[in-house]
């Protein structure tokens, strides 16, 4: 396949394993941060792991956006799905969260609530426009490569006059997560990041300048393929090796500096910052999400509808939060793969192919029993 | 009594009353395009003559939407997945029972053209559908036609097939190209519409098992990867045998086309499902034999060796990626869904 198989060679992926392994220092540690939810999923399906020396060690970040959401946000949409008669919209993995009281999404389906797992959003403004009788709600998740569209269905509801349609938005962003990643202890425990893909080609490379220059840690931005971030990582370790911290981007056929300049200013037109926003795992970071901006305040079904937040504490057996920050693997934790599996989630990060959980569940964990036979 | 109208006429209530409506619907669309021996005694049941060698049973019900898809529909599809179900066991299969749900307001021409597309099939397959059954439902309660059909074959003396008979040191051969059939009906649901050139592989794979079996190779396991596809045959089977597999990516054979449209979904091939693929499990020194025999079958010309049987407490399929690590290939959890970021 033409413009893939190019990037999951096998000769070349050994040529920048052997470089990684020769340059990297046996006696010192690499403990690199894949930020997006992207890059775990691939560095997983692709087995990656066997490629890296043992001084090289990829640490899960958050950037996974049905991870991070917390219990508190789905708790919200389940109440309003099963309280008033709307057509409840979101993206397939939002819907086996679990929630408060045992519930889910898809729990909340089978007790009545009208809730639709969508595509896109452009699917759920089209069911607004083909049943005009019926008022549609998007639960709109996701980093800023999400927050796009959203916004263009929202400006189109607009020119429409659509009176059936409004969106929760629970639209996060990258650089303040990585930010509070950072201030936990300074980032003494991270030497390095992989920066987002798809991400980047919305924001561009520049927004992380300040994790260089700030904090003193190289980001390399890489592609989803595993050759992307077999690069990234050789880059990663080369800056260290040198005592550089710079942003550097091998993403460059999709990432330029300044990002899709067009995108953000549609962002910009209807979305504004929350002052705070909750993330499972981080807890409330400043300046971290999105709103609807007052003058779409009709469009936002927080307001239309009144909901209110209330912020509801993890399960304690859980370690998302631990994971989230990179401080803790998938199996330190004492429910992986026992109570919690991707049938069954206890944790955020057991839903989503592209949690830290279920992407080692999924391909990893064969490994860590021969690791416990041994 | 005027003849059905094949062109605008709909399946209403009194097709399935067991009245005189249902008779003619009996004698002027079934008993013309499926009038097998059994059909045609007109009684409750058929009774059919004694068979030489040991019994198969298999049965299956069809709700595949949308009914009519690139390389088949669901009239061919109720032949050919039953057909392949008794195959499996290493049976000979003989005769089709067909079950319809129909549900009101079906057009009769839909209808007769599922019913043609299954004759075809049973005909092809050289299977007789000997018994049927009809039953209407009212609008909104099924989704057009669902149709169930039990198979019934004969397995040779010798034979013995079953998913718990895959050892340590086996081969692993799968007859062709991954994933057709299920890209085939994505291409065409709604809200994921998209142009494809992707054909359903659904076919009937009695005749590439028997040439298997007169090969005289010791085959353990038959399968076809149906729902959830090749990955969750091999875990089957894995669990059923106490075993675990060890597969080589590059050994397994994926059409580009499927490949590129499960890449733009975010799909991974090993799960699609396929109606015309079959996996086996033989000793290892009849698998270079068997991959051959597959081979020179039009139904099995990209077979190949994909992986062997190991050992393993914890029933793991394992595969050898192309860029030379491992990773699990583990069963499928919920359904597949396209990535959202």
């Amino acid at each position: 396949m033409k413009f893939v198989d190019e990037f999951r060679d096998r000769e070349l992926a050994g040529n920048i394993a052997f470089n990684i392994a020769r340059e990297a220092d046996p006696e010192r540690e690499y403990r690199l941060m894949e930020f997006c939810g992207g890059h775990t999923h691939a560095i997983s399906r692709y087995g990656l792991t066997d490629l890296l020396p043992p001084s090289v060690r990829m640490v899960h970040g958050p950037g996974c956006p049905v991870c991070v959401l917390p219990v508190g946000r789905i708790d919200m949409a389940i109440a309003l799905a099963l309280s008033q008669p709307v057509v409840l919209c979101t993206y397939g993995d939002c819907l086996r969260v679990p929630a408060s009281s045992g519930m889910s999404l898809l729990k909340a389906k089978a007790q009545g609530a009208d809730i639709r797992m969508v595509y896109s959003v452009t699917d759920a403004l089209a069911l607004a426009q083909k049943h005009p009788e019926k008022q549609v709600v998007f639960f709109a998740i996701g980093f800023e490569t999400t927050t796009p569209p959203t916004a263009v269905a929202l400006l189109q509801a607009r020119a429409l006059g659509l009176g059936n349609f409004s969106v929760i938005s629970n639209h996060v962003l990258t650089p303040a997560a990585m930010h509070a990643i950072l201030a936990l202890d300074g980032g003494a425990n991270l030497h390095g990041f992989v920066g987002p893909a798809h991400v980047s080609t919305v924001i561009g490379s520049a927004p992380y300048a300040p994790f260089a220059e700030q904090y003193r840690k190289p980001v390399v931005i890489a592609g989803f393929e595993p050759l992307d971030v077999m690069q990234a990582i050789l880059m990663l370790v080369r800056q260290i090796n040198a005592g550089r911290a710079e942003v550097e981007n091998e993403f460059t056929r999709a990432v330029t500096p300044e990002g899709n300049r067009k995108a953000q200013v549609l962002v910009d037109r209807v979305f504004e910052l929350r002052e705070g926003f909750e993330w499972r795992g981080l807890g409330t970071i400043p300046r971290s999400a999105l709103k609807l901006r007052a003058e779409y305040a009709d469009l936002d079904a927080e307001q239309r509808y009144g909901l209110v937040y209330h912020p509801v504490p993890d399960s304690k057996a859980c370690e998302c939060g631990a994971i989230l920050r990179g401080e803790k693997r998938p199996q330190d934790c004492r429910i992986f793969g026992t109570a919690c599996t991707p049938d069954n989630p206890i944790g955020s990060c057991m839903v989503s192919s592209e949690g830290a959980c279920a992407a080692h569940y999924t391909y990893g964990r064969f490994k860590d029993i021969a690791v416990r036979a041994a | 009594m005027i003849k059905l109208d094949f062109k605008h006429g709909c399946i209403d209530m009194s097709h399935g009353s067991g009245g005189r409506a249902m008779a003619q619907l009996i004698d002027e669309l079934f008993l013309p395009l499926l009038a097998g021996d059994g059909l045609a005694q007109g009684n409750d049941g058929a009774v059919l003559p004694p068979v030489n060698g040991r019994l198969v049973m298999s049965t299956d019900s069809h709700v595949v939407s949308p009914l009519f898809f690139p390389g088949g529909d669901i009239g061919s599809l109720a032949v050919h997945g039953t057909v392949n179900d008794v195959a499996m066991m290493g049976a000979t299969p003989l005769y089709l029972s067909a079950s319809f749900i129909l549900e009101e307001g079906f057009p009769l021409a839909n209808l007769r053209r599922i019913v043609e597309s299954m004759a075809r099939a049973a005909r092809e397959a050289g299977v007789a559908v000997v018994t049927g059954d009809t039953k209407v439902v009212e609008q909104g309660k099924g989704d057009g036609v669902f149709i169930s059909t039990t198979g019934v074959g004969v397995v040779r003396d010798g034979v013995s097939l079953s998913g718990d008979r895959a050892r340590p040191g086996d081969c692993i051969l799968l007859s062709g190209s991954i994933g057709e059939h299920g890209m085939a009906i994505l291409s065409q649901r709604e809200g994921l519409a998209f142009d494809t050139t992707i054909v359903s592989d659904s076919a009937a794979l009695h005749g590439l098992v028997a040439a298997m079996l007169d090969s005289g190779a010791d085959i353990r396991v038959l399968r076809d990867p149906t729902r959830g596809g090749l990955a969750t045959t091999l875990n089957e089977i894995a669990r059923q045998s106490g075993v675990g597999m060890l597969l080589q990516e590059s050994a397994i054979p994926v059409n580009e086309t499927v490949g590129a449209a499960c890449e733009f979904l975010g799909l991974d091939p090993l799960y699609v499902a396929n109606e015309g693929k079959l996996v086996a499990v033989c000793a290892a020194t009849d698998a270079e034999r068997l991959a051959a025999v597959m081979r020179a079958h039009p139904l099995g010309a990209s077979a190949a060796i994909i992986g062997e049987v190991i050992e393993d407490a914890h029933h793991f399929v394992q595969m050898a990626t192309r860029l030379g690590s491992r990773r699990m290939v583990d069963w499928l959890s919920g359904e597949q869904l396209p990535r959202i970021c």
